[in-house]
């Protein structure tokens, strides 16, 4: 009886040490996935237009050899899907939380140059925002849309 | 320059604001001569869009005068009469050059916020939240328009200013419900609300063809107009089983498209409608979908149901079922507006479509809390507040 209890015990000590290496690899391998996502814009341009004689736009320039760029021809005659990665390593779990909410994930970056490439591209200029409004309220509800507001640009699922 | 601006849950205030100036090279700057209420409007006011600032200017279906082009301005030039489409589009992304305006992929400085609420990102609006680009709205003096060229329209001289104002917004929503719903002649098409955005939506079914519009609303004076101004027949919710009602009109059917213009505050009778209100008040729900759900148990088994009403969130008791074994198409957006703008206007001014009675009160800026006050209330009858910034 004895040694069936042990033998129980060890199996299960044995299987659960067996899930917790595989949630464990899991994990891993989904932080390794998506800290070497491609992130992407399609653009409603020939690649030609969009990466000029190997030249990528401004925008994505400026960012460098931080980052990793790719080019492809979209489907169904949309145009070009454009993507890039930030060559640093991205964090994850909080701290990707903290980094996120303080500005310095090196993705929102990458995000941000997408999105102004492909609207100068489209459209000959980077849109930006005005700042006409009556009198700003300091409230926590305010300082959360403001936050956000500041981040918008190199957030999203993108 | 003065400007409404949104300071609180149902708290506005007329404040002294910086004049708005070019920003970018496709930008004009519109004198504003008529801005009118919206029914969205009152979503922000009553905070269920969570992204409002303190400050923001409201207001986004307006008409005025251009008095400054940037450099790369090429349709407009200063002194141009002009209405403006409430929805901000550049005309080159792959979503405006196939007609979806409201997606325009590149006119949200913001676009962060929808795209992680929604997974995409949509187009910005003048006054509208920061979730749409924290643009300056309409209720001021002067207002910013990017992308100029696309998003203003040169008004005929043959239409006048009240008549143009709502081929701003509320006409070219109601006509996209209808044209997108799917109408064709022959159609019985029901219209949930009596608003101006419905009455646009029951008369671009009857332009397109409908052999019979059944609008439905519980307000006696706007159900009246409706039928004075529009031609359409109506239903009041409070004295008549609505399903019932429309079987027997159809023949057992069910109408052929249902337009839903009522939006995320919905009101509804019995248990389900109290059900809604409890459960949005204690911030369970975002939106209160009484009118969605109506239309699609009573449309009929493979007809359209288009949503005009603007949602922000998340539903519940939403009739999926329905929706899948009566084989029913549900699409909604925000207005296409730039793509039925042009078409709208000539409209007018052939006496086709006719939008001027919708501006029940008219008054200057300086009482546009008043004007709000009216609107959301639904005092003296009143169906839209315009508000004059220059008188």
């Amino acid at each position: 009886m004895k040694r069936a209890v042990m033998g129980a015990v060890t199996l299960g000590g044995i299987g659960m040490g067996t899930m917790r290496w595989l949630a464990s690899r899991r994990t891993k391998e989904k932080a390794y996935r998506e800290a070497s996502r491609w992130l992407m814009v399609t653009v409603n341009r020939r690649p030609e237009e969009v990466v000029p004689e190997g030249r990528l736009p401004e925008p994505l320039a400026r960012l460098g050899d931080t980052i990793e760029v790719m080019v492809r021809e979209a489907p169904g005659d949309r145009g070009t899907e454009l993507g890039a990665r930030p060559l640093a390593p991205v964090p994850s779990g909080a701290e990707e939380v903290m980094a996120r909410l303080g500005g310095t994930d090196p993705r929102q970056a990458v995000r941000r140059a997408l999105r102004e490439s492909k609207c100068l591209i489209e459209t000959g200029e980077v849109l930006r925002s005005s700042s006409v409004s009556g009198t700003r309220r300091p409230t926590p509800a305010g300082a959360l849309v403001d936050m956000a507001a500041r981040r918008a640009g190199g957030e999203g699922r993108l | 320059m003065k400007a409404l601006c949104w300071q609180g849950v149902n708290e506005l205030m007329v404040e002294r604001v910086p004049d708005p100036g070019i920003v970018n090279d496709q930008d004009i700057i519109v004198r504003v001569r008529l801005t009118t209420t919206c029914g969205s409007d009152l979503h922000l006011l009553g905070g269920y869009i969570p992204a409002m600032r303190s400050g923001d200017v409201i207001g986004h279906e307006f008409l005025g005068e251009v008095v400054e082009v940037g450099s790369q301005v090429r349709t407009h030039k200063i002194g141009d009469r002009v209405v403006v489409c409430s929805i901000i589009g550049c005309g080159r992304c792959w979503q405006c050059e196939h007609g979806m305006w409201s997606l325009c992929e590149n006119s949200n400085t913001k676009p962060g916020i929808t795209d992680m609420m929604w997974g995409g990102d949509t187009a910005g609006i003048f006054g509208y939240s920061h979730a749409m680009g924290g643009y300056q709205g309409s209720h001021a003096e002067y207002v910013r328009v990017p992308f100029g060229d696309q998003t203003a329209f040169a008004v005929p001289d043959g239409v006048d200013d009240m008549n143009a104002l709502f081929v701003s917004d509320s006409a070219p929503t109601g006509w996209m419900g209808a044209e997108m719903g799917g109408v064709r002649p022959g159609d019985v098409v029901a219209v949930w609300g009596c608003g101006a955005v419905g009455q646009m939506a029951a008369r671009a079914a009857m332009l397109l063809g409908a052999e019979r519009v059944i609008a439905i609303d519980h307000l006696p004076e706007r159900m009246a107009m409706t039928e004075r101004h529009i031609g359409a027949e109506t239903l009041d919710y409070t004295r008549t089983d609505i399903y019932a009602e429309l079987k027997e009109r159809t023949g057992g059917r069910g109408p052929d498209v249902c337009i839903e213009a009522v939006g995320m505050e919905a009101d509804g009778p019995g248990a389900l409608g109290l059900y809604d209100r409890a459960k949005q008040r204690v911030r369970m729900q975002t939106d209160r979908p009484t009118a969605v759900r109506e239309a699609i148990h009573a449309c009929r088994k493979g007809g359209s149901v288009f949503v005009l009403g603007v949602f922000a969130g998340m539903v519940d008791k939403f009739p999926l079922g329905a929706l899948m074994n009566k084989g029913l198409t549900l699409r909604g957006a925000q207005q296409h507006g730039q793509r039925f703008i042009p078409r709208l206007l000539d409209l007018v001014e052939q006496g086709e479509l006719r939008t001027a009675h919708l501006a029940t009160h008219t008054m200057s800026l300086d009482d546009a809390p008043m004007g709000y006050d009216m609107f959301k209330n639904k005092k003296d009858g009143c169906v839209r507040a315009v508000f004059r910034p220059w008188v």
